[in-house]
């Protein structure tokens, strides 16, 4: 049997985890949902804002705050750059088309990648401390990402709520058609979007660095997982990708623990084909 | 693809079924042996291709065919390895476990209206499943170090084990060629209509009496049957297995690529596609060798981007819609 103080530390770490899968999955939902597209090569964006922090905090000695927010930044014009680059002349392509352009874009980064800094692995270290609550510690390294996460969720809600321009997302998410017909520029709705995705992943970049090493492969390590979250929650849905995160987390965090690390992924891959069949328009959807 | 009906088409199809029947006379010494190694390549993955491409044309995205590769690939080494059963034998036991696999993954995805990007997501997660239970079984799999085939010391039959490249390459001629007799007995028969139709719209098929979840169900299982004998004949030739060669979405989504680039609606599309994705991944090799590591791939990558966006019918399909427009009226 397990000890449930190690139980009840994997699920807190769940949770944790939790938090940055959402700001994966939200960032690639909000693009799925307003240009119907699923970013294969999403979390490969995150890879690359990983190494900008690594390489400017530990080679160029820049503030790790400082290094985050390039991330930001960088992520926000990788965004830009995969929509109009590759996402544009092919909007009214046949889906599969799409989503292999941007399967090959995955092969172009992780190759570059490799490339350009081999296939090490890189951290950065941090001298963070770590506390302990009945006998279960909780790590810094953990709950700063995790409270940054949510507060950076809490700023993507309010943008999308309380803005022209994020009512103006929702809108395109909503009907894409009717909002030419309002008038409003559907391609600058989708760059702005684009934009915000790609902020979403240097966030996410910049989170995980925390805990993760980075390697060209990293990529793989997130991307089925963001892709499924996704679904899960319904395509599109952002409530849903928010609960579905903490679903999938814990599942991996707590199957981690009591068998292993591969086994807690195939048992949330598993839960997840089954809920397709389930609930094939995601935990929150209505039946049809 | 009606050009074949024509005496031209005919002909042609004679002459490159002699070429490559009588092609290891012409390749010996070290780059005829190269060659015959690239043209064994194409043969086993175009088959896969081809066994794509019966789901892909139907709207079929599948983005999870590593699942039925390595599930077929890794029977037979595992029967192999450890119980010394033929790999005759144990082809007919991947196969059959395969198709069985595919069926309880298909039934649900048909029975529960599963299509479009779900279906492709779904698939996904089963080739990521197959991956992750490959590396999680290392003591029986070898986890990501992977698994060589057990050798028989000399050539045999009975272990499908020969140091000579030119048996493989008949071999797997023979497969490729298999595959394509299966696509085009497809492609006439009352199943194309039908699938046809349930790709077009599943309600309307279902209202005209085509039985919508045994059509696809049975498309499923052929294409990963057909998927499995190629994860054998891969198995059989390279004599090593790994999971992220023959699993997970790189693999699948190579398989993807080759078959669009080639074009799926057409028989001889993916053959092409994965003829042309093989040789530039292999020039580019040769051309940077171990000097920059990545750097092939990444042209790889760049190249299949600018296809995709530049050339959205794949190149044969490009090409044969072409050739296709100029006799008036030849081709519909």
């Amino acid at each position: 049997m397990i000890d449930p103080i190690f139980l009840a530390e994997a699920a807190i770490n769940g949770v944790m985890l939790g938090g940055i899968l959402a700001i994966l999955a939200l960032g690639l939902n909000l693009i799925f949902g307003v240009i119907d597209i699923v970013w294969i090569v999403y979390v490969d964006l995150v890879m690359l804002c990983m190494y900008a922090i690594y390489f400017l905090s530990q080679v160029h000695g820049w503030p790790i705050w400082a290094a985050g927010l390039v991330s930001l930044g960088l992520g926000a014009l990788l965004g830009v750059a995969v929509h109009v680059l590759v996402i544009s002349p092919i909007l009214t392509s046949p889906p599969i088309n799409q989503l292999l352009a941007t399967g090959g874009l995955l092969f172009f980064v992780q190759s570059f990648a490799t490339f350009l800094w081999t296939t090490d692995h890189r951290s950065v270290r941090f001298s963070l401390p770590s506390f302990e609550v009945g006998g279960i510690f909780l790590p810094a390294t953990r709950l700063i990402p995790f409270g940054i996460s949510i507060l950076a969720m809490l700023g993507l809600y309010l943008f999308l709520t309380r803005t022209y321009m994020g009512t103006a997302i929702r809108a395109v998410s909503q009907d894409r058609d009717a909002m030419s017909l309002m008038g409003a520029n559907p391609r600058r709705v989708y760059v702005v979007t684009s934009a915000v995705g790609g902020l979403m992943a240097g966030l996410a970049g910049a989170l995980l660095i925390f805990q993760y090493s980075v390697h060209p492969f990293f990529g793989g390590q997130f991307g089925p997982l963001t892709f499924m979250i996704c679904v899960l929650g319904g395509l599109g849905n952002m409530v849903g990708a928010f609960v579905a995160s903490f679903v999938m987390s814990e599942i991996i965090s707590i199957a981690g623990v009591i068998w292993s690390t591969e086994m807690g992924y195939v048992i949330a891959f598993v839960v997840f084909i089954v809920m397709m069949f389930v609930r094939p328009g995601g935990i929150l959807a209505r039946r049809e | 693809m009606r050009a074949t009906g024509s005496l031209a088409g005919r002909v042609t199809a004679a002459a490159l079924g002699a070429l490559l029947l009588t092609a290891p006379l012409f390749l010996t010494g070290g780059w005829g042996q190269y060659g015959l190694h690239v043209l064994i390549q194409i043969f086993i993955w175009s088959l896969i291709g081809q066994a794509w491409s019966l789901m892909g044309r139907f709207g079929l995205v599948s983005l999870g065919h590593g699942a039925f590769l390595g599930l077929g690939a890794y029977t037979v080494a595992l029967l192999w390895n450890f119980f010394r059963l033929t790999p005759w034998i144990g082809a007919v036991v991947a196969v059959a476990g395969t198709a069985v696999f595919a069926a309880v993954v298909a039934y649900p995805c048909s029975r529960f209206r599963v299509v479009g990007h779900y279906f492709a997501l779904v698939t996904l997660a089963v080739g990521e499943v197959i991956r992750l239970l490959i590396i999680a079984e290392r003591d029986w799999t070898g986890g990501s170090l992977g698994l060589t085939l057990r050798s028989a010391e000399s050539d045999s039959l009975l272990a499908i084990q020969f140091a000579d490249k030119r048996v493989f390459y008949y071999g797997t001629l023979a497969v490729w060629a298999a595959g394509l007799w299966v696509w085009r007995r497809l492609d006439r028969s009352m199943a194309r209509a039908a699938m046809e139709a349930i790709g077009e719209d599943e309600t309307a098929a279902a209202s005209v009496g085509i039985h919508v979840t045994r059509f696809k169900i049975g498309i499923t299982v052929l294409s990963a049957a057909l998927t499995a004998v190629g994860g054998v004949a891969y198995a059989q030739y390279i004599a090593y297995v790994n999971p992220e060669t023959l699993s997970g979405i790189g693999v699948s989504l190579r398989i993807v690529f080759a078959v669009v680039l080639g074009g799926m609606y057409s028989l001889l599309g993916p053959t092409v596609g994965t003829a042309l994705t093989i040789a530039l991944s292999e020039s580019l090799r040769i051309v940077f060798g171990l000097r920059f590591i990545g750097m092939a791939e990444t042209i790889y990558g760049l190249l299949l981007v600018l296809f995709i966006i530049f050339l959205p019918a794949g190149i044969y399909g490009s090409l044969a819609r072409l050739l296709a427009r100029r006799p008036a009226g030849a081709g519909t």
